[in-house]
């Protein structure tokens, strides 16, 4: 009697990293600490530009508990180099000087000119307090075209804040742009926006400066990427240092980054010869850690009477802020593949220039550049819709992309794995009870009601799943896209892996033991993930940009083909036949004809760790290593629907129904995609209708908390009724597109469409994001000619 | 992240709180200390000595005094949510008090420390306000005397409490007649943008304005028309006569009449329909 094996993936299966999670028993960065730890602390002036006068440290140094402060001059030995950005994307894009600490000028908030070390936290925030700052304080450009004027600038050596300009350079009839029947010209502004994990950012470094051996326990999205960007910048060898990640609360590519503040820790562990501890505060996030969005962007449809869109043409001004960091000028690029939508269009245009300003840098936020672009497209199209009297799903309808299951080339100029769009517009339709809300608004509006009904719909497409390593190139990217997995079967059937990608929340540890679970038939529970240090996975690339199972994933399919052509030879020469007589059924190779006959994995790792009886030409221990670099980028899609209530005399909006379907290929674990889809449209929806980072006229970050800056809480939050179509890729073995930001990317244009929708038929045609109370009601006064 | 250092003192009474105020000019009070931790933490604010209060379980009660029901000032605003006799007695607090922040911070906030505080965007402030609530105060030796509500919010974040005083007790009147409280606010857990709250008497409808000025406010121009027998309508359009709402980057000031008239007029409706 042969046992029927489970299939896990594409199972519910609850996640393994949990347990330990809800019961408390997580160690993120603050739960750790050594003994002789000190504490440090930046000292970040009140300016947000000023001309350094004077750091006096006297005061601070003799502070009870004060270890030692330094500026910039003090530290500038320690550094082998300033901090990096790896994404120069063009020949002659204008490189600010980023160092760790600043010492000529301060140039947005986040800038600290010294730091402090001493025996508690406590006793370097009163030490902080005391460092005596003299500084000039000098006009603050946040706006980006005041930016873009050079009215200030920003970095004198540079001579000019626009720093860099990309084009795509076009595709199709660019005529189409002024001659097409209908032409759409649009301007939409996209704030800045604050990533908020729920952990902010926070490091440890230790080690012996004796031997040059150093360690830097980080809450980082990147431990692989980081041990080569803290390299660089302090000059410890790759091979001396040692990144680990521990739980992580978080990072929405706001930890993917080589910050100032880990290249100091190490800095002055080498130097003190002492442990070194820094926690971010929150306030402190908001100003030193990255930003995303920031763009204003000029946007021209060009389409016929009967709805068909011919070209769409984007020309963006991107805020880099005062400095890049990781990789900064490549977000906007990144955007730069999926201004075409799903629709088949023959016309594109895409280009921008980046503007550095004295805010907070800038850099990858959920989405990253496509949530920019799938903004700006599906408002665009929307507008067309309007114009051109149709319904907006038959617009969109009328130019998706046909079906394809083969790797096509796009306008845009990269090739899409593969995609089928309408299915998810007819579903999002059918699960959103489309005609019936639409029966219902037209009844409310007759009726005058005030509380107005909104429909907003967005299909998108986007593009992940990082990175074929020679289109990175092509890009001007400095590292590679691939990733790996090892996998390790221990004697008795218990199996470890060891993968290069870094969850910070994800669950890598619940689905790569689906994917191991399948591939050598044993339960996920007998699969140990590790991750997260760059001492236990050593080939990795990390966790960012939707990339983790179609490139980690795919690695670790590969590496487990390995093991079962490794364990398949000591099968067969155990049961005393050919390779070819053996088959893999139900969890186990059996010998044709006499199934019965059967060696599981468990069975061979332990013939392969007691290696007593092995054939010759294999060596012990059963395990299998694998790199994948994809031969492609991964291109899920979907279409987002949102209902919406708009009170109109306050102008406040309630979400009364959201449907998010999402193509992502296959799935591994559709609880764990669930997740995301719920969280993505979270920030979502946080972005259309809550969060916005607001500088005042002095330069200065106005919604510097969380009581000014609106993360919603579950109460804002709306129920969501999810649904999939499934579209395998063709990049990967495993078939699967990557969900991490599809949330975030398309719900926004959704929830806009919707508030404008509700109340367009009173004259409104736009209302900038996020659509405040209080910017509906003055667009539903202005249309009325001033009226409330 | 870390508050300057100060002294910290845990009170085990009343006197001993008010003789570590006299002793020390740059002594401050705790209580549920969700309004001065925080900047504390900030270092906004720095104290010579915290004074902590929360355990004077005494000042903790809510009991029935003829027409009045008085609640100490330690009560919790969780306990005044949950209170029958205020549910049943005077309404409009119990249902205020359930909509501060969230539950944690209804468990710790206290209805003294949050009208103490005198911030113009508090929730109860306002509704004390309107209900003509009377204030019992504290001082040196035991004394005691009671402030009403138009005396005792004199300013931004300040009121009629000597440095040197406790509040000790609030009393507001028994209600039998309709009341409405309205927050209108981004965020489930957010101070409102406007708050309306309206309660209907004997003699007709008084109604206080949340975060319209430096103070809690009365809408005097409302209360007025409606003694004139104006219409509801016609009444809450002169909501904000005689405030000065914040105009900043989070509502203008425009914006904030705009929607005291309207919250007046459902506040109006809902109280005295």
């Amino acid at each position: 009697m042969m046992a029927t094996i489970e299939q896990y993936i594409g199972q519910p299966l609850l996640r393994k990293e949990d347990a330990k999670l809800l019961a408390g028993e997580g160690s993120f960065i603050d739960n750790q600490s050594m003994a002789g730890m000190a504490w440090m602390t930046l000292v970040r002036p009140p300016f947000v530009h000023a001309t350094i006068d004077s750091v006096d440290t006297t005061a601070a140094a003799a502070m009870p508990g004060v270890v030692g402060v330094f500026t910039a001059a003090d530290l500038q030995g320690e550094w082998a180099g300033s901090l990096p950005m790896v994404w120069p994307i063009t020949e002659d894009i204008k490189m600010p000087v980023h160092w760790p600490l600043t010492g000529d000028k301060i140039r947005f908030a986040g800038d600290a000119v010294a730091v402090v070390v001493a025996e508690t936290r406590g006793q370097a925030e009163d030490a902080a307090e005391a460092v005596d700052v003299q500084a000039s304080a000098l006009p603050a450009v946040t706006d980006l075209e005041d930016a873009a004027s050079d009215r200030v600038v920003v970095h004198e050596d540079l001579g000019t804040n626009r720093v860099v300009h990309w084009s795509h350079g076009g595709a199709g009839d660019q005529e189409v742009f002024t001659t097409a029947p209908v032409i759409v010209q649009e301007r939409y502004t996209q704030p800045r926006l604050i990533p908020n994990p729920m952990e902010t950012r926070g490091c440890l470094a230790f080690g012996s400066p004796a031997a040059g051996e150093f360690t830097l326990v980080s809450s980082t999205q990147i431990p692989h990427i980081a041990r080569v960007g803290h390299s660089l910048v302090t000059g410890i060898p790759q091979n001396k240092l040692r990144i680990i990640a521990p739980d992580v609360g978080g990072g929405f590519g706001s930890k993917l980054n080589v910050y100032a503040e880990e290249s100091l820790a190490l800095a002055l562990t080498r130097k003190l010869h002492r442990p070194v501890k820094w926690i971010e505060t929150r306030s402190e996030n908001y100003v030193a850690t990255i930003h995303g969005r920031g763009t204003l962007h000029d946007c021209t449809l060009a389409g016929t009477e009967d709805g068909r869109i011919l070209g769409m043409k984007f020309v963006e001004l991107a805020d880099m802020g005062a400095y890049y960091q990781l990789l900064t000028p490549g977000i906007p690029e990144l955007g730069g593949w999926v201004y075409m939508g799903p629709y088949d269009i023959g016309s594109y245009w895409f280009e921008f220039t980046g503007i550095v300003t004295n805010a907070t840098p800038t850099d990858a936020y959920r989405g990253a550049g496509r949530p920019e672009a799938t903004f700006v497209v599906e408002r665009l199209v929307d507008v067309f819709a309007r114009r051109v009297g149709m319904d907006p799903t038959e617009v969109r309808r009328k130019n998706l992309h046909a079906p394809f299951d083969v790797a096509t080339p796009s306008i845009c100029g990269l090739s899409v794995d593969s995609g089928n769009y309408e299915p998810a517009l007819d579903r999002a339709m059918e699960l959103a009870d489309y005609t019936t809300f639409r029966g219902e608004q037209a009844a409310r509006r007759t009726a005058g009601d005030r509380k107005q009904l909104g429909i907003g719909v967005s299909s998108y497409i986007e593009m992940c799943g990082l990175a074929p390593s020679s289109i990175l190139g092509a890009l001007r990217y400095v590292a590679g896209g691939w990733d790996g997995a090892e996998i390790e079967c221990r004697p008795f059937g218990k199996v470890v892996v060891r993968t290069g990608t870094s969850p910070h929340g994800q669950g890598h540890e619940t689905a790569w033991a689906q994917i191991v679970a399948d591939g050598l038939g044993v339960s996920p529970d007998d699969v140990e993930v590790l991750h997260g240090d760059t001492s236990v996975s050593r080939i990795g690339m990390d966790t960012y940009g939707s990339r983790s199972v179609s490139v980690g994933g795919e690695a670790l399919r590969r590496a487990v083909e390995r093991v079962r052509e490794k364990a398949r030879k000591i099968a067969a020469h155990e049961l005393e036949v050919s390779e070819d007589d053996l088959d893999w059924t139900d969890g186990a190779f059996r010998v044709k004809g006499a199934p019965d006959k059967a060696r599981t994995i468990s069975d061979l790792a332990t013939s392969a760790w007691t290696a007593h009886a092995l054939p010759a030409d294999i060596e012990p221990v059963l395990e299998g290593t694998a790199v994948f670099d994809p031969p492609n980028f991964t291109w899920p899609g979907g279409t987002h629907i949102c209902v919406v209530e708009v009170d109109t005399d306050t102008g406040k909006t309630d979400i009364v129904r959201y449907v998010a379907v999402d193509d992502c290929g296959n799935v591994i674990n559709p609880m764990i995609v669930d997740g995301q889809v719920h969280g993505g449209v979270a920030q979502g929806v946080a972005e259309a209708l809550y969060e916005e980072a607001i500088y005042d006229e002095s330069g200065n970050l106005a919604s510097g908390n969380m009581t000014q800056y609106l993360v919603p809480s579950a109460t804002e939050i709306p129920v969501m009724l999810l649904d999939r179509t499934v579209t395998p890729s063709t990049t990967n073995g495993l078939g699967v597109k990557g969900i991490g930001e599809a949330g975030t990317i398309a719900s926004p244009p959704a929830v806009v469409n919707a508030v404008i929708d509700a109340v367009s038929h009173l004259g409104v045609t736009h209302i900038e994001k996020p659509t405040t109370p209080e910017r509906v009601w003055r667009a539903i006064r202005d249309a009325r000619g001033g009226t409330a | 992240m870390i508050p300057a250092p100060f002294d910290y003192l845990r009170a085990t009474s009343v006197a001993e709180a008010i003789a570590a105020l006299s002793a020390d000019p740059d002594a401050k009070l705790l209580a549920g200390g969700h309004s001065l931790l925080p900047a504390m933490r900030l270092r906004i604010v720095r104290v010579s000595t915290l004074v902590d209060i929360g355990r004077l379980s005494d000042l903790s009660y809510i009991r029935e005094d003829g027409d009045a029901i008085a609640i100490g000032a330690l009560t919790r605003h969780h306990d005044v949510a949950n209170s029958e006799a205020l549910q049943s007695g005077c309404p409009i607090v119990a249902y205020a008090a359930s909509q501060i922040g969230d539950p944690a911070v209804r468990h710790v906030g206290t209805i003294g420390g949050s009208a103490a505080h005198g911030d113009p965007a508090g929730d109860l402030p306002a509704v004390l306000l309107a209900l003509e609530a009377s204030f019992v105060i504290t001082g040196a030796g035991g004394s005691t005397r009671t402030v009403d509500a138009a005396s005792f919010f004199t300013g931004l974040l300040s009121t009629a409490l000597e440095p040197n005083e406790l509040l000790t007790e609030i009393r507001v009147p028994k209600t039998s007649g309709g009341w409405s409280f309205l927050k209108f606010n981004r965020r489930a857990q957010d101070w409102a943008l406007v708050g309306v709250s309206a309660v209907a008497t004997n003699g007709g409808v008084r109604v206080g304005l949340t975060n319209m000025g430096l103070t809690p406010l009365r809408a005097t121009g409302v209360e007025e028309a409606l003694a004139g027998g104006a219409d509801v309508a016609t009444a809450s359009a002169r909501a904000a006569e005689g405030t000065s709402p914040p105009d900043d980057a989070f509502a203008s000031a425009e914006y904030r009449r705009a929607l005291s008239a309207v919250l007046v007029q459902r506040a109006l409706q809902e109280a005295m329909g």
